[in-house]
């Protein structure tokens, strides 16, 4: 066993130089983490299964003094968020973490830190809402936020989580928008794995403290949180359109930018997988992306011109990204862990609107499968593709694997 | 109308060189935290590992399943184990209850954590199967209660004889990594439960 800081075989994995530590850790941990090397100065949240060992890790990071960071306890998600909209709002850089019911609860104040432009960063655990009680993996819970202007990525593996929220941070300070952070319950949240921890002052290059234009100091003050009448009302919402779409340019470029200091690169707004010469493709978000992966593998293998498209960022949506990639494409299967009831799958749905002024308009198909974390394997990815080389007109809901 | 026309050669592990491997246990017996352990000391050893349970809502007592892939390069497939290389079984009562060799592929290992011997089990040929009294090594080094031993490290340490999948001394520094208490215990019990097995289980040699 070497003694080395990258274990011995993994150098070409984990990069030596930027790397402080190797550790086998859960998706949640990774958050926790993430949020301490950000330096977050405040933390408030409230425990709900399966985020709450984001919150115990951080308690007890914060209680220990290893992270130099105030926990809030509180009663409910509602003041969670409405505690980090208070401690953003003094220009500290604040951090919490919800999943399902927790984040329904926290929606009018979502509305809040958006328009109140605060760059709050917050880690979903994507849960499946009841009733009933379900506590696996469904992205329904932070779909169901799309209109409240926060900014939304969703995460493959441990690592993405975890340099996701640090560069969150990154992106939420320059155009003041709020940041969510999505991992899929337990296929992330509980699952050990590897994961390089940066070097704390390359994080600390990367992201520079925060100091904002305008905070809430009791040497200097001003007036927050006042009435917009219709003259103005308009032109603000208008603000947060246009930093949204500033967002929309600048994901790739905190990529790269990233990726200079710390050395990895997990896409900008969408990340191709086999798709130049790919007359199929199929489009996954979260770690169903991971299991397709293996699917294109072993498919190509066998001589059939199949590629991948994940979508990483939910809001801003990749409108002019996915008419790149699609407008090449035969025929187009969306996976959706999730659903909008009386329509179809939500990033079925996004997909189907932005390629509505493109002028090639390849095959749509939109899969539902795998809701309260009900698994998809290889086989049932296998059976979608399949579906996809016999459909003959698109499809926009198609359930896989219903027992009925 | 769903065609058959593409299809995997294997049906769920369809990664040549990945190793899965299933453990059955009860809540409270530890199968989760032996699994980090496990995930933690592979990687010290310079391979990637995966560890999660099985994604349920578990009580005390209740069957519990936790599940660790290996590989030499990073892991893609994020689904449970369905067809496992090996099997570990943290309390030999699961075998009256739930059918733990369910897809276990031929020749697989199964490690049970039993004082009775290996062949007592009737378990198809097709296995390799052993036993380990890891309940009797963690309380002699006062894991747990005798009522509910905590046997998650001892298992490991006759796992790594068993299989060869992993060193005794990574899942020792795996374990002052993570366990929070009684480290030094947990180390020991890991041991025994190796040499024990490397004696060639006394219990087998009953037979």
């Amino acid at each position: 066993m070497a003694d080395s800081l990258i274990a011995e075989g993994l150098e070409k994995y984990f990069n030596p130089e930027t790397t402080a530590e190797v550790k086998a850790i859960e998706g949640t941990h990774a958050a926790s983490y993430a949020a301490k090397l950000a330096r977050v100065k405040v933390v408030s949240a409230y425990p709900i299964t399966p985020q709450t060992t984001i919150v115990e890790k951080l308690s007890e990071m914060c209680a220990s003094g290893e992270m130099e960071a105030e926990f809030i306890k509180v009663e409910s998600e509602h003041s969670a968020m409405a505690c980090v909209i208070g401690a953003e709002s003094t220009g500290t850089r604040s951090f919490t973490a919800t999943s399902s019911q927790g984040l329904a609860l926290m929606h009018e104040e979502l509305h809040w830190a958006t328009g109140a432009r605060l760059p709050v960063v917050m880690a979903n655990v994507n849960r499946a809402l009841g009733a009933p009680w379900n506590i696996w993996a469904d992205q329904t819970d932070s779909l169901a936020q799309r209109d409240t202007g926060w900014i939304q990525c969703y995460a493959e593996s441990n690592q993405e989580v975890l340099d996701m929220i640090i560069q969150a941070y990154r992106l939420a300070e320059i155009v003041m928008l709020p940041v969510m952070v999505n991992m899929d319950a337990f296929f992330l949240s509980h699952t050990t794995e590897p994961v390089a921890l940066p070097k704390q002052e390359l994080v600390d290059q990367f992201l520079p403290e925060y100091n904002p234009k305008y905070k809430m100091d009791i040497n200097d003050p001003h007036a927050f949180g006042g009435l917009a009448k219709p003259d103005t009302y308009m032109e603000l919402r208008y603000n947060i359109q246009k930093s949204m779409e500033d967002a929309h340019r600048l994901i790739p470029e905190v990529a790269d930018e990233f990726e200079k200091v710390i050395g990895r690169n997990h896409g900008g707004l969408i990340e191709e997988y086999q798709t130049k010469d790919a007359e199929y493709l199929i489009v996954t978000s979260g770690t169903i992306t991971g299991t397709s992966r293996i699917v294109v593998d072993q498919l190509r293998a066998q001589g059939l011109k199949l590629g991948l498209l994940k979508i990483r960022f939910f809001r801003p949506f990749p409108v002019k990204e996915v008419q790149s990639v699609l407008g090449k494409i035969k025929k187009i299967a969306v996976i959706d862990r999730n659903l909008s009831f009386g329509r179809c799958g939500i990033f079925f749905s996004e997909l189907q609107a932005a390629l509505y002024n493109c002028e090639c308009r390849p095959l749509l198909n939109g899969y539902v499968a795998g809701l309260g974390g009900r698994d998809v394997t290889p086989k049932t990815i296998e059976k979608i593709v399949n579906h996809l080389i016999a459909s003959e007109k698109g499809e926009d809901l198609i359930w896989m694997e219903l027992n009925i | 109308m769903i065609c058959e026309c593409f299809h995997f050669m294997g049906a769920q592990n369809v990664e040549v060189n990945m190793i899965e491997i299933r453990m059955h246990g009860r809540g409270g017996q530890g199968a989760v935290v032996a699994c980090k352990i496990l995930a933690s000391a592979l990687y010290k050893e310079g391979k990637f590992a995966q560890s999660f349970p099985s994604f349920g809502v578990e009580r005390r007592g209740a069957p519990v399943m936790a599940f660790t892939r290996i590989d030499n390069k990073p892991i893609h497939l994020r689904t449970e184990i369905y067809e496992p290389d090996h099997l570990i079984i943290l309390d030999a009562t699961l075998l009256q209850s739930v059918n733990v060799t369910t897809g276990l592929k031929p020749g697989g290992k199964i490690l049970i954590n039993s004082a009775l011997p290996a062949a007592q089990f009737q378990l198809p040929d097709s296995f390799i199967v052993k036993t380990i009294d890891a309940s009797q090594i963690a309380v002699i080094h006062g894991l747990g209660t005798r009522a509910t031993p905590i046997v998650n490290t001892a298992i490991l340490g006759a796992f790594s004889k068993f299989t060869g999948i992993v060193g005794l001394n990574a899942i020792e520094s795996a374990i002052l990594e993570y366990v929070p208490v009684k480290a030094e215990a947990n180390v020991k019990a890991t041991h025994e439960a190796y040499q024990m097995l490397k004696a060639e289980n006394p219990a087998d040699l009953v037979v």
